[in-house]
């Protein structure tokens, strides 16, 4: 199989519709089903054909098809460009293209796209097993791309892989010098489809009853944080996201940005950490109450939530400190504080009955606030995942009615009730506590650890957190979520941690996947400069870094060609050998080498008629040869001898 | 002017010398080594990826390009390995006639302890056949170039190539190689009747080789027919003898360029004349040959013919 235009065989045909087939794989999730049915029926038509060596379909049906896909994709997606769109085509295409494929030529066609399509799995996903499991795609591709290149008799299939996990084992170093060194250039550089970054879960902008909750019971990791000294109790962990002061009747949502830095006054030293965000396509990061730090690239607002200027699309790493005990916002702004009154007219009657009764019964606001929160504590409400449905009046439903339900019911009833009595209250959302990685002793946040809680702002204190949830459930501050809910409610496994082995499993892959996002995911223009920086290269320009990384690479290469090109001559072993070829050698400078095809004995015939005057010589040192290699000579004095002669035969 | 200089560069670069007797050593200087089209077409695939690795920032797509990357130029080693330091031999080639195919037999050493794969020879480009060569071995090959015109065949600049592993690269080596096979005339295909046979003169006709009769043995000379070595002498130890024959053909059968028809080209005669060596050998007669300028004795057999139709051949070529 060495002719470009030689027809396939059938193993080869075979191992390139497993492997392509194995590379489309992961993307059969994605795709509508009709091309996942389309590309199966393809790939198995195209293994009939070969097998039964029937001929393939005529050009006209596949462009009917190609035709009829395209339409399809275009309908399904609305465009032909983007991510979806675009690997759904290639899915289809590669499809298409198994059924014409005739010869070599095609074949290698199809092996290049198939690494095109390898990466396109990338762009979905980068965790560890999809790595491992795209390396065994490419290193079957690149098996089957070494079978189609031998000729007639052809090694088993494993001894391809065998070679061509060499082949890509031995590519590893001068792979890791590119990652390396390749000048990175941070940013995309044209602008990104609007789908690029699909489907990520988060927190959202606005807050209804049950938005929090759906959260929870996703196990996916929101950030991960690894403090410089301990990590602090869990009663402080609130990590502050969007904070939320508009309130319509049902839904909560994030106030516009307010510039400027309110005064406040703290107390200790500072905690320090860096975060790992995970990408969740909004603007939100996330620190410790209160956040005593500005990260590079983002905004931070009056009400201390930490906006970045543009979504979250990458995994992003910041530095951080907070202050644990602080004072703030007692001069807010009168504006600010209107705004943290206001209630829509008409919704909930009962509840602002409710709250103006209070209002007259304490006159003292913390007195109120102990009031509400041990009336959550001490009547019947519950802390439930599965609440029962609310009406139009949700907090009037929810107090007086159903009584259970998730933190954000408990947050945004307890503002209401605040905000009728005249007390000025906001929503916080963001997470609460975290699980700690004692392998890697970093915390890790869930989706599933989202939270709601509220502020409330006090004329001597100024804002004030109250969480009501920890009235009803002080379980949910101190031991996390999995210890709140009902054992009934669906969790996450993740979230539930039941079984010690099945923990320490998950922390040693959490670890890992941390480990892998830090320094292979993570590898940015900062990681490289960073890099350069701890081997003593400081500001290095992208020429001086491609020089580096050329010249690396060089070495590499040299290295790598003297390994591979070193068992390609006869090697001789036998030391008399080795010495006689030496005399040969000595002869051939003089101008009378030896014929391939002639013995010693002749050859020194040869000699004495050439050469007269060489002829003793030559006859000595030959007849010891013959002697010490023929012969039963084996004594280590004649090899001595014949060495010494050979060696002062030159004069 | 600039052919000259092209053709001058063209023999520096490739280190052509003309054809080289004895083994050719395929040392680093003589393999060369270029991307082929679908190693162009895998650069090219490489550098969308890359495109694609930092407008999306893709870690994974990073190191995906750059382990493809450096495959592709590790495949360069691999396939540079396959070619090195082979020891090429031309071997013989078999005499044909004109308009067949000569098989030019090359030999293969591989005194290393890598396994070569995939190894082509061709002389055209166009058809090429391929071998493997196992370590500590030789292969032989063989090319076959189309024979059109009697005399002397020589190969001319073979190529020895490989593509082996993964195809994206073509390393090649051009062999020069001292070899020639002798092109018979093509026998003409409806000749005329043999000539007629003259009856040698004289008593020492009746001792003329015929087929039918035996009439005794003589010592073997090289050339005799197998089936007419006296095997069972053979078989008791005396030695090769042949048996030989008498038969009513005592005759001498001359084919005589001068008695073919005057108005007959040189090439036709020649035809004509290698299509009675065959006739002549086919019907096992004793025969002569005479061309201007050579004349072939009377004698019969396997040499006899090849001796004929390679005097046919040569006759007054330049090689």
């Amino acid at each position: 199989m060495t002719d470009p235009k030689q027809p396939l065989a059938l193993q080869h045909v075979l191992w390139l519709t497993v492997s392509l087939t194995m590379v489309a794989a992961p993307h059969a999730w994605r795709l509508p089903w009709w091309v996942v049915a389309l590309f199966a029926t393809l790939a198995a038509w195209r293994a009939y054909v070969s097998y039964g060596r029937l001929t393939l379909p005529s050009r006209w049906l596949l462009l009917v098809v190609v035709i009829g896909a395209t339409i399809g994709v275009y309908l399904h997606y609305r465009t032909l460009f983007g991510r979806d769109a675009g690997v759904a085509l290639l899915v289809v295409m590669l499809g298409l293209k198994l059924l014409e494929m005739r010869s070599l030529r095609d074949a290698m066609l199809l092996i290049l796209l198939g690494y095109f399509l390898v990466i396109t799995n990338f762009l979905y996903s980068q965790t560890i097993p999809t790595a491992l499991y795209m390396l065994v795609c490419v290193w079957i591709i690149t098996a089957t791309m070494l079978s189609l290149h031998h000729a007639r008799d052809e090694p088993p299939f494993q001894r391809q892989l065998r070679v061509s996990g060499t082949l890509l084992g031995q590519s590893v170093p001068l792979m890791l010098v590119l990652f390396l060194l390749f000048p990175r250039v941070s940013g995309p550089l044209w602008g990104l489809p609007q789908d690029a970054f699909a489907g990520v879960s988060g927190l959202s902008d606005t807050m209804t009853p049950g938005s929090v909750a759906n959260l929870i019971l996703s196990d996916a990791v929101a950030f991960r944080v690894k403090f410089d000294g301990p990590i602090p109790q869990p009663k402080y962990l609130y990590w502050r996201g969007p904070v939320m002061s508009d309130f319509d009747g049902v839904r909560w949502s994030a106030s516009r940005f307010l510039y400027g830095t309110p005064e406040f006054t703290t107390s200790g030293t500072p905690v320090t950490y860096e975060v790992t965000l995970e990408p969740h396509n909004k603007r939100w990061m996330f620190a410790l109450d209160l956040p005593a730090k500005t990260v590079p690239r983002a905004l931070t607002s009056a009400d201390f939530q930490i906006r970045s200027l543009e979504p979250v699309a990458n995994r992003v790493r910041y530095d951080m400190a907070s202050f644990l005990s602080y004072r703030y916002g007692a001069a807010e702004s009168q504006t600010a504080l209107r705004r943290a009154l206001q209630l829509p007219p008409g919704f909930n009657p009962r509840s602002v009955a409710f709250a103006r009764s209070l209002r007259e019964k304490f006159g003292d606001d913390r007195a109120l606030v102990r009031e509400v929160l041990a009336m959550f504590r001490d009547q019947n409400f519950s802390y439930t995942l599965s609440p029962p449905p609310l009406g139009q009046h949700t907090v009037d439903d929810f107090l007086f009615g159903t009584r259970s339900g998730f933190c954000e019911y408990y947050a945004s009833a307890f503002a209401v009730l605040m905000r009728a009595a005249g007390i000025p209250s906001r929503i916080v959302t963001g997470y609460l506590g975290g699980e700690v990685n004692q392998l890697g002793n970093y915390l890790i946040v869930r989706q599933a650890d989202a939270h709601a809680w509220t502020e409330v702002w006090f004329r001597d204190a100024g804002w004030v957190r109250v969480d009501p949830t920890a009235a009803v459930s002080p379980l949910r501050v101190e031991s996390g979520i999995s210890a709140a809910v009902p054992r009934t409610d669906p969790l996450p496994l993740l979230v539930r941690g039941d079984f010690e082995l099945l923990r320490q499993l998950r922390f040693t892959w959490d670890l890992m996947a941390n480990t892998w996002n830090q320094s292979v995911l993570g590898y940015t223009p900062e990681r490289q400069r960073r890099l350069l920086t701890s081997v003593g290269i400081d500001d290095a320009t992208w020429r001086l870094l491609t020089m580096i990384m050329l010249s690396l690479a060089a070495v590499i290469v040299v290295v790598l060609s003297a390994f591979m090109l070193r068992r390609l001559k006869a090697r001789v072993r036998d030391p008399v050998k080795i010495a006689y070829l030496e005399f040969c050698e000595k002869l051939r400078r003089k101008g009378v080498p030896r014929d391939p095809a002639e013995g010693p004995v002749d050859y020194a015939r040869r000699l004495a008629r050439a050469r007269p005057d060489l002829a003793a010589a030559v006859n000595a040192i030959t007849q010891l040869y013959v002697r010490l290699r023929y012969g039963a000579e084996t004594s280590a004095a004649a090899f001595r001898e014949f060495q010494q002669r050979v060696r002062r035969f030159a004069a | 002017m600039y052919a000259a200089l092209k053709n001058h560069l063209t023999n520096w670069l490739f280190q052509l010398r003309g054809p080289q007797t004895g083994v050719i050593v395929l040392v680093q200087r003589r393999v060369f080594i270029l991307p082929t089209r679908q190693g162009l077409t895998f650069a090219a695939v490489l550098l969308m990826m890359l495109t694609g690795s930092i407008n999306y920032n893709l870690s994974l797509g990073f190191i995906l390009t750059f382990l493809l990357g450096a495959m592709g130029v590790n495949a360069m080693l691999y396939t540079f390995r396959n070619m090195a330091n082979l020891r090429i031999a031309g071997g013989r080639a078999r005499p044909v006639f004109a308009g067949d195919t000569a098989h030019f037999i090359v030999h293969i050493d591989n005194s290393g302890r890598t396994h070569r794969y995939a190894i082509g020879l061709t002389h055209d480009r166009k058809e090429s056949v391929f071998v493997d060569v196992p370590p500590r071995t030789t292969v032989a090959t063989a090319v076959g170039i189309l024979a059109r015109r009697r005399g002397i065949l020589r190969p001319g600049r073979l190529t020895l190539f490989t593509r082996f592993p993964l195809g994206l690269f073509y390393a090649w080596s051009y062999l020069e190689l001292d070899m020639r096979c002798v092109v018979y005339p093509r026998p003409a295909s409806q000749g005329l009747p043999l000539p007629p046979a003259t009856t040698s003169a004289g008593a020492g006709a009746e001792r003329g080789q015929g087929q039918e009769d035996f009439s005794g043995l003589r010592q073997y000379h090289l050339g005799d027919s197998p089936r007419h070595i006296a095997w069972k002498a053979a078989a008791r130890d005396q030695g090769l003898l042949t048996k030989q024959f008498t038969g009513p053909a005592d005759t001498e059968l001359w084919l005589d360029w001068s008695a073919l028809p005057p108005r007959m080209g040189v090439e036709e005669r020649l035809s004509q004349l290698a299509r009675w060596v065959l006739d002549a050998h086919a019907a096992q007669l004793s025969f002569g040959l005479r061309l201007p300028g050579e004349t072939l004795e009377m004698a019969m057999g396997h040499a006899q013919r090849d001796r004929c139709l390679e005097a046919l051949a040569l006759y007054d070529s330049d090689s």
